[in-house]
This record gives structure tokens, sequence and C-alpha cells, in this order.
């Protein structure tokens, strides 16, 4: 089982938005690795014959009528945000496209 | 009669007997909230159970349910009964945290299912209680806002993620309280608390309004001092919600009638399954005993006594530690600073959204949250789903076989809920698998979401609390109330009391009011 | 990245001479539901910002999503029409990925498992060949909020300085649409990529599944292309246009593109993969910024919601219930009307289908609508450089009008003078003529006056007509049509006339 390096660490962390100080990435990448050397015992029975199991009960098509209900008031959608302007949340330049 | 003898005989009433009082207008609900409201005044600078307590919106209540009992309203059984809520579920205009700084100050806009219910039915909330942050833990340790203590030792944990819930029922401080249960966040605190904790059936409270860890995993229940009063709590909370796609369509098991008729003592014909892979090795030698005379009493009772064997249970971890992450990463997204809670600007550098999620992240999640949402992405990225999150959904579909098959030799699976009594605050605080295996009992259900319950069956030899766990098949909570009702009630009989009775005084600080 | 690729641009004829195109569409249309994918919060365009939100559809944590059912059915009837198949049971997937305007920091989508697949649609091109775009599938998701940049000197996301978000879009049920690669397309892919485009929107509004407007981002389109040496060479790099939001950007986008990437090709470099900007302004695609972990969206089953599983019976219920779609029923009209080929295409692509068929409707003869709104009312609508339905003037007015001129109550020329007073707002064509006065005069008394004056003014000719030379009566006629200030049946008076002088 391959571990979790340091450099994987901080790949993650990334694309997790979570900035890590250089001790939080050390200690991550030895406590990880734990993790996922346990994990490793699980492959032993997930075999390709057993099918995957997502949801506790089996429900199927819950669905919703297409009618609709009272918003939130707008003072307590902003109520919350950390800056607003004109009804609106401010945030922080955005870089690049999505 | 002086005012904290007072408070000490309100505080010490379970709720199916707070509620009869009011009832019967012996007790006024101002008076009962006021009395626990006293009680957190007095105690809660050692417990740390509370967040937030609500003092004038619980009295405000309590006021308004009194009003309408005097002008002979029908009201719900409960109405009155003072009750806590975790901090993890969302109270409209209550701050509501879920532990972690980086929700602090933030006050919700709307109620979650379960709360609307409490307040339709009138029971004032008296606050929010302290847990790990997101529900990430079995100490409490984790809590942004410092530990909760357990009222049978303050060294020690009182249990996690619901210590708090779990403590202020254990120490008098609300006679019901809400937690949620991931992988035992309500039975684990129950059991080291000496407190009775139900996760019902997945699906059978509505998560609307919880804030979410694992999804697929989270549930609501009961904690409170009683099987009857975890019963009454549990049909309040429990049934079917639209606004939860999980949520089971159909009435909630009757819990109520199913703890009343347990409550007479008599188990013929029930046959009680011995999980064997939930014993033996790594169970302290106190739980092992207190559930082996737990199992006689059973028998006395007339239930049948067989052991069964799920195999798959052994992986249960192993997957929990996967989907629980996995999901947790996903959901915990929402976290970023923009929309409502902290917002942080990175040291140095330009100020744009993507720096400012990752520095708000940062500050804002505590290390335990941060360790499970890096798994879970890393679990969940490219390359590693199907060995990680595949292959841990097939484990829950062998978990799942398990039951099946063990709940076609019995009606009910039982084991001791943890395997030891409560540690000492700092003990596997720096070894997260140490922590992860307090929860090896209790997942197995979370991932099948069968129902479970763990009630108090004595004191280990540390002369700490020691929990029994019930579990039904999905969707007969009722039959865990059944057995569980039953069992209580020959154990205190035995006791002479509630084990609670046996929990060492708290010590009180006086009242300035 | 934000070095520009300086290798130049082919020209698009020789570019096509040299590459074989293929193209790959992504088209997102927003669905007309009155509320919300996953809550109940009401869906209506312009709207004040942020007042068109639930906790859910603003992410607030303990919030948990519902499917909306209208939304599904929706998604079904788009996938019959695509030729698809529904799947029997089929799953919703969380997209993370952190942007401010997804207010979850994930999608709600469908990835390994769509509601309809494997389908295809016919296109008609302008010179009506047909040309078939083969469908991957079709899976539901919801839309993300807006973001204003503000405090930028140009107003694009670089330059600002921040951004304000308003989450009312967020949560709109949308359905997107994904082509197999479309091959064979040769130089005509620009045209099949718009023609496709905007099959599709004619397509939605068919079906009653959206607005389908344009302008109003109703309908987007991704638009994929890549550049081969030969049709048997293996697919080349593509680049991904995205947010092509009009059939016209669309076709520009693919020339643009082509003779883009065949610069890069001829210059001995690699095509990069990478999503590109289109600019209206000057139809070039420039590039976006290549992020590092743009396409690790860590997918997995939405444990919030429960599977959507179909049942064969209501797909069959939503299949019988679909409406005609427009190719069926352009081939139906035509052969009601019989129109030629040549004149059907004009109609369709002077989007007067519509407007024919109702003016058919309220009772003219399919010639009679086709006169109307193919000559004097197209002429109009260029004059005004206008859309035919933003005259204003009904089919129905128009079958009046022509009602007129069939039972002889005006002529050609009158009825025109008819229309400009509808247009002008005057009314119905019946009330112009009365208000006007513009009614043929049908009474012969009336017309025998003007004649016999006529015919005193002018012995000469009377002579000329007795004499047997029937050429000068125009002269005659001519003096009646002024006297009646045209408002004469000029036929009618040329047998009066020529009865008077006893011919």
């Amino acid at each position: 089982m391959s571990t979790i390096s340091r450099d994987e660490v901080a790949r993650v962390a990334a694309l997790a938005r979570i900035d890590l100080r250089t001790d939080e990435v050390d200690r991550l990448a030895g406590e990880l690795d734990v993790i996922v050397e346990s994990i490793a015992r699980i492959s032993e029975v997930a075999t390709a014959d057993v099918p995957a199991t997502s949801h506790p009960l089996p429900l199927t098509n819950v669905f919703r009528d297409d009618v609709p209900e009272a918003p939130l008031p707008v003072e307590d959608v902003l109520a919350g945000a950390p800056q607003q302007e004109n009804g609106r949340f401010a945030v922080p330049q955005i870089l690049g496209e999505e | 009669m002086g005012t904290s003898d007072m408070t000490n005989d309100i505080t010490r009433l379970s709720a199916s007997d707070l509620a009869s009082a009011l009832r019967d207008k012996t007790l006024t609900s101002v008076e009962a909230t006021q009395a626990h409201l006293d009680r957190i005044a007095a105690v809660d600078g050692d417990l740390n159970a509370f967040l937030h307590v609500a003092t004038q919106e619980a009295l405000a209540t309590a006021a308004d349910v009194d009003a309408r009992r005097q002008a002979g309203e029908e009201l719900h059984p409960l109405a009155g009964v003072p009750i806590a809520v975790k901090d993890v579920v969302v109270t409209k205009g209550l701050p509501t945290t879920a532990g972690s700084k980086i929700l602090e100050g933030w006050v919700p806009p709307y109620d979650a299912t379960l709360v609307e219910r409490i307040k339709a039915a009138g029971l004032p909330i008296l606050g929010k209680t302290n847990m790990d942050e997101f529900a990430m833990g079995s100490s409490t340790e984790h809590s942004a806002f410092g530990n909760t203590k357990n009222p049978w030792d303050l060294d020690r944990i009182p249990g996690g993620s619901g210590g708090g819930s779990a403590a202020a029922v254990a120490g008098f401080e609300a006679p019901l309280a809400i937690g949620t249960d991931t992988g035992g966040s309500i039975r684990q605190p129950g059991a080291v608390t000496g407190t009775v904790g139900v996760k019902p059936t997945y699906g059978g409270v509505s998560r609307y309004g919880l804030i979410a860890m694992a999804s697929s995993l989270d549930q609501a229940g009961p904690v409170t001092r009683s099987v009857l009063d975890a019963a009454l709590l549990h049909e309040l909370i429990g049934g079917h919600d639209p606004h939860d796609s999980t949520s089971i369509d159909e009435p909630v098991p009757g819990v109520v009638a199913a703890a009343r008729q347990g409550a007479t003592g008599d188990l013929k014909g029930l046959r009680v399954g011995v999980v064997k892979e939930l014993s033996g090795e790594g169970y302290q030698a106190g739980v092992s005993a207190r559930f082996d005379e737990s199992l006689e009493q059973l028998r006395t009772l007339g239930a049948e006594i067989v052991e069964v064997s799920c195999p798959s249970f052994t992986y249960a971890l192993d997957a929990y530690y996967l989907i629980m992450p996995a999901e947790a990463s996903s959901n915990l997204a929402k976290f970023d600073g923009m929309r409502f809670g902290l917002r942080v600007e990175p040291a140095e550098g330009p100020v744009t959204a993507e720096r400012v999620m990752g520095a708000t992240r940062g500050a804002g999640f505590g290390d335990e949250v941060k360790r499970r949402v890096i798994l879970g992405t890393y679990a969940l990225s490219a390359g590693y789903y199907d060995a990680y999150y595949g292959s841990a959904q097939k484990v829950r579909t062998l978990i799942q076989r398990d039951f099946a098959a063990a709940f076609a030799k019995a009606d009910v699976l039982v084991s001791p809920t943890a395997p030891t009594t409560a540690f000492k605050f700092g003990e596997k605080l720096d070894d997260p698998l140490a922590m992860y295996l307090n929860d090896v009992a209790t997942i197995p259900a979370n991932l099948a979401g069968v129902p479970g319950m763990s009630l108090p069956n004595g004191l280990s030899d540390d002369g700490l609390p020691v929990g029994f766990q019930i579990l039904a098949p999905a969707k007969a909570d009722d039959r865990m109330y059944r057995v569980g009702a039953a069992l209580e009630a020959a154990l205190e009989s035995g006791w002479g009391g509630p084990l609670l009775n046996k929990a060492p005084e708290l010590k009180t600080t006086e009242l300035a009011r | 990245m934000t070095a520009a690729t300086t290798t130049g641009l082919v020209s698009y004829e020789d570019a096509v001479r040299r590459y074989d195109p293929v193209l790959g569409i992504e088209v997102h249309v927003e669905l007309g539901t009155l509320t919300k994918m996953f809550c109940a919060a009401e869906v209506a365009y312009g709207g004040e910002p942020n007042t068109q939100v639930t906790p859910v559809s603003l992410g607030l944590p303990g919030a948990l999503p519902v499917v909306n059912g209208k939304a599904v059915e929706y998604a079904i009837r788009i996938g019959l029409a695509l030729n698809c198949t529904i799947a029997e049971s089929c799953r919703f997937a969380r997209k993370n990925y952190f942007y401010p305007d997804v207010p979850k920091n994930f999608q709600t989508s469908q990835y390994d498992e769509p509601i309809a697949y494997d389908g295809w649609i016919d296109v008609e091109l302008d010179d009506g060949a047909v040309f078939r775009v083969e469908i991957e599938r079709a899976h539901m998701e919801e839309d993300a909020g807006k973001n204003t940049h503000v405090g930028g000197a140009t107003g694009r996301i670089q330059g600002a300085e921040y951004s304000l978000v308003d989450y009312n879009r967020a949560g709109i049920p949308l359905v997107e649409i994904v082509t197999r690669p479309i091959e064979g397309a040769g130089d005509r892919a620009p045209e099949v990529a718009r023609a496709y485009v905007q099959t599709l929107r004619d397509l939605f509004r068919a079906l009653d599944v959206s607005e389908a407007r344009m302008e109003r981002g109703n309908v987007r389109a991704d638009v994929n292309l890549s550049l081969r040496p030969t049709p048997e060479s293996p697919l080349g790099t593509r680049t991904e246009t995205k947010n092509v939001n009009s059939f016209r950007s669309v076709e520009r986008a693919v020339r643009y593109e082509v003779s883009r990437q065949a610069g890069v090709l001829d210059a001995g470099l690699p095509v990069i993969q990478e999503t590109r900007h289109f600019h209206e302004e000057d139809g070039t695609t420039s590039s976006g910024r290549v992020k590092s972990d743009a396409e690790d969206y860590r997918y997995f089953p939405e444990p919030d919601l429960v599977p959507v599983a179909p049942s064969r019976e209501w797909v069959e219920e939503i299949r019988a219930a679909l409406p005609e779609l427009p190719t069926a029923r352009r081939r139906r009209l035509q052969g009601e009307w019989g129109y030629a080929d040549a004149e059907m295409r004009d109609v369709v692509n002077a989007g007067a289908i519509d407007l024919i068929e109702a003016t058919v409707a309220a009772g003219t003869s399919a010639a009679g609508a086709r006169k109307w709104w193919m000559g004097e009312l197209a002429r109009r609508a260029k004059q005004d450089e206008v859309a035919l339905e933003v005259l204003s003037v009904t089919p129905a007015q128009i079958a009046q009008l022509q009602g007129l001129v069939e039972s002889g109550r005006i002529n050609d020329k009158i009825a025109r003078q008819v229309l400009d007073g509808t247009l002008a707002g005057e009314g119905d064509p019946e009330g112009v003529v009365v208000a006007r006065g513009l009614e043929v005069v049908s009474d012969d008394g009336a017309l025998l006056t003007a004649i016999d004056e006529a015919l005193a003014a002018q012995p000469d000719i009377v002579e000329k007509v007795r004499g047997g030379n029937q050429g000068p009566v125009g002269a005659i006629i001519g003096a009646v049509m002024k006297a009646t200030k045209g408002q004469a049946d000029a036929k009618r008076v040329r047998e009066l006339v020529l009865d008077r002088i006893g011919q």
C-alpha cells in the first residue's frame, strides 16, 4: 500500500481549500498514513461480485410537487453575510473561471 | 422547602414525571424551566455542557405553555418539559456553531424540522449543547469551545460527539436532550455518562436542519435518563418529513407503547442475539462482566439468548473511516467564508476568493476536522474513488447481509455499547485510531441504517458507568424499547433506583439571582 | 498561462481544405419549472437579488435537497424527443469544486448515471440537407448563482477587485445535453453547430419545457472542436469554448477555432486542451486559465438524494403525451399547405411557420397567408429590422384582411392602406376600412353616375370605342377610379362602361 506523502497532503489540502501550516502537513502525512493502511484491509472482502450500497434504506423516486413556497426574507438571507452590498453577497475577487 | 432543594427535586424528575406534574398542575412549566436554568447556572461552570443558554426564550415558551394549559388548551404530552439541543442542529434565532470556530456567531434563519416539532409541542429549549467540532470525535475534546466534563468524574470525557447533551442530562441540567449519531455519537456518550441514548432507524427522524457530517450515516435521536423518556421524545421528533428525501414515509413505530409494555418485565419468547464479534478482546473486564450479568437478567425475564456471528463487522470501522470523511469533506465544503460565518484573509499576498477560502478554512477548522476533510478529499480524488469510497460501500452491503442473517435468528442484537468506561482527558487525543476504536460496536448500525439504543447497565470496577447496546432491524425501533425498558426495570429494582443516583453530587455555584 | 498563442490564423477555406473538423456540443437548457430543482423557491426572471432563495438554494448548513418531480418529467420529455433510452434507475452525484457562485461548493448533477442516453436528432441545414447528430447523454443538474464583478476597469473577472453574488439563479433546473463527436460535417461544421443548437432550441419550445430564450441565457452552448488531417485520422486535441449564447456566435466560434487551430497545427505546435472564452465583439476566442484541479471534481453519489427510477409506465405516458416535434410538424404543414420545398424552407427561415399556421387556422388559404407573411409583411419587417412576430399585427387580423380582399370589399392596393392602419394601432382591418371609408364602391348606381360623368367629359373616346376599338376604354375607367378615390372594383367599372357605351 502506498503511503501518503507530504506532497500528496499538500495537493489534497489545496483541493480541499484548507491552508495548512508546515507542521500540520507533517503531522497529517503521518496520521493519514495509519488510516490509509487500516483501510487496505477492506479490499480483502470488497470483491467485484459485491454490489455497493449507498443508502441504508432502498428508497427511490422521492419527488416534490412543483409548487412554490415562500422564500427566505432577503434580510435573513444576508444576515450572516460577512460582507454585503445592494442585496448581494460581497466576496473577494475571483480569479479564473470555472 | 428552600430554592436549592426545590431545584434539586424538579431537576431529578424524569421527563414523563415532569410531564405528569405539569398536566396535574402541581408544577408550572415556568417553575420547571427556571429550576433547570438555575441548575445550569449552578453546575455548568464546571460541566461546560452548554455553548449557549437561551434563558429568555425558554422562559417565554414556558409561560406561553402555562397560559395555554390554564386556558384549557389540548397540549402535547411533553408540553412545558424543557429540553437541550445539540449545537449541530440549527435553531432559528439561537446561535448554532456545531462546536466550530468557523460558525462562531452564526444565527440560523430557519429551524431544523425536529426543532419545529419541539417548538410546536411547546418544549422550552434551554440552550445548545457542546460537542466535538462538526460531531467529529468521541470525547467532545474536539470542540472549539472547551471540553465538556463527565458528571461522574470531572477529569474524564463525557463521550462524543454529543458529550454536551449526555452531560447535561446526566448532570440534571435538562431532562431531555437531542443528540445526533453518525458512528455512535448518541450511544457512546450515553454509555459513559450513565444515560439512555437512542439512534433511530436511518430516516426515522428528519435530518433537515442537522449540520451534516456524513449524510448517509447521520441520524438524530433522544438523550434521556430513562427508556420511556427516550420513547416519548422519539415519538415527538420522529416521522416523515417531506424536506428530507431519505425520510421514511411511514408512521413512527409504536415506541412509547413498547417501552410501557417492556417495563412490565415480560420478554418471553424474545430471542436476543449476542454478536460474537462485538465482545471479548479489547473490552474492559468490568464492561464485559456487566454485559454478561445483563444477559442473565434478560434470560430471567424470559428471553432466549442466542449467539450470532457478523464477520463483516470486523471491517466496519475501516469502511466507516472511508465513507464518513468522504461525505464530510463534501458536506463541509460550504464553510468557506463567503456567505456566512467566519471570514479570514490570508496573512500575505493577494486577497482573492480562493485564498480567502483557504485561509478561512485553515483558521476556522480544528485538527480533527482538517484530518477528516483531507482524508475524505483524498479518498474521493481522481484515481482513488473505486478503491476507497467504492470498496467501503461494498462493505456496507456485507454488513447489511450480516444483519439480515443475524435478525433471522434473533429479534434484537446486543453488545456492550463501548469497549471501555470514560477515559481521561488527553488520553487518546493524539492517537486517532485509539479514539476511533471507541465506536467499534456502534458503527455497524449506522452503516446498515438499523436502530440502536444504549442504556446504563451498571458500574465498572472503576466506579464509572457502563452501557448496554440493543440493536433492532430497520423500522423495528419499538423492539429495542421493549427490551430496553424491561432490562432497565429489572436493573433499577436491583439498584433501588436509577444508576445516576450513584453519581457524585456536583459542586454548585451560589446563585446570584 | 496568460501569454496568447502567437501563431497566425489560417483562412477558414484553407483550413477546412487541409483539416477535418470534429465537433462536440454541450447544451444547457434551463427548465421552465415554477420552482427550483431541489427546493420550492419560485423561479421568476428578473427578481431583486437574493429574493428567490431558500436555505437549500443558499446552501445553508443543515439544508437538504428534494427533487422537483416536474423537472424529472421535463428531462424525460427531452430525452424521449432526442430518441434516447431513459434510464431504469439513475442517481444524482456531487461535482465538487469551490466557486463563490456555487453555494454548497458542489454542484448536484449526474455523473455516470444520466437519466437519458444513446439518442440522436436530425438537424436540417439551410439548403434542406439533413445531418444526424448523435446524442451521448442528457442529464439533470442545477444552475449556479450569478457573480457581478465590481471595481475592475473592464468588468472582466481578472480586473475585478471584488464580486457581488446573487443566488436567485442558483438551483434552477438544468438539463445538459452532450453529443458524441460530430464527424463528417467538413466545411459545414460551423453551420451544423449552429443548426444543431437552433434545432434544440425549437425542440425545447415545442416540448414546452423551457422558454428557451437565448438572450436570457435559458439555452447555453459549450462548443468542443478539434482538427485532424483526414477523416481517417484519430481525433485531435480539442478545445472547449464555453457559454456561447447565440446561434450566430456558435457559428462564429467554430469558424474561429478552425482557423486558429489550423494555425497552431501549421506551426507544428500542439493544440492545448483547454477551456476558451468567446468574444462577441470580434468573434475570437481566448484561453481560459488552466486550473490544476479543474478535472478533479471528486464525483460521488449524492447521499442526500435517493435514486430516480422512472417506471416504464410513466415513461410511456410521457411519450404518449409528447407534442408533435418541429421536424414532423414542418413535414405535416408543408403537405397540408402544398408549399414547394423552397417555399417551405423560406417560411421556416423567416420564422413565419407559427404565424402562417395561425393565419390559416383563422380561415385564410395557405397561399393567401403566405402571400402576406412572406410578401408585404416580410418587406416591412426587414425595413424595420425586426422579426416578423414583433410586427403589431396578429394572424387573425391578417386573416380578416385577406377575407376583405377575397370578398371584393377592398382590393389589394387598398388592403395595404388598411394594413397601415392596423399597424398604426387603428384596430382590426374591418374597423380601419370603415373608419377610413375605404370600402370598394360596389353600388352600381353610384358608379353609373361617375361613369356617365366620365363619358360625357370624353365623347371622342366614346366614339372610338363604339367604332370597335376598345383600347382607349382604360382612360374612362381611370377617370372613374379617380372619381371614386380608387375604391371601385375596376373589373365591374369596365363591365358597366362597356355596357353603357353599348358594346
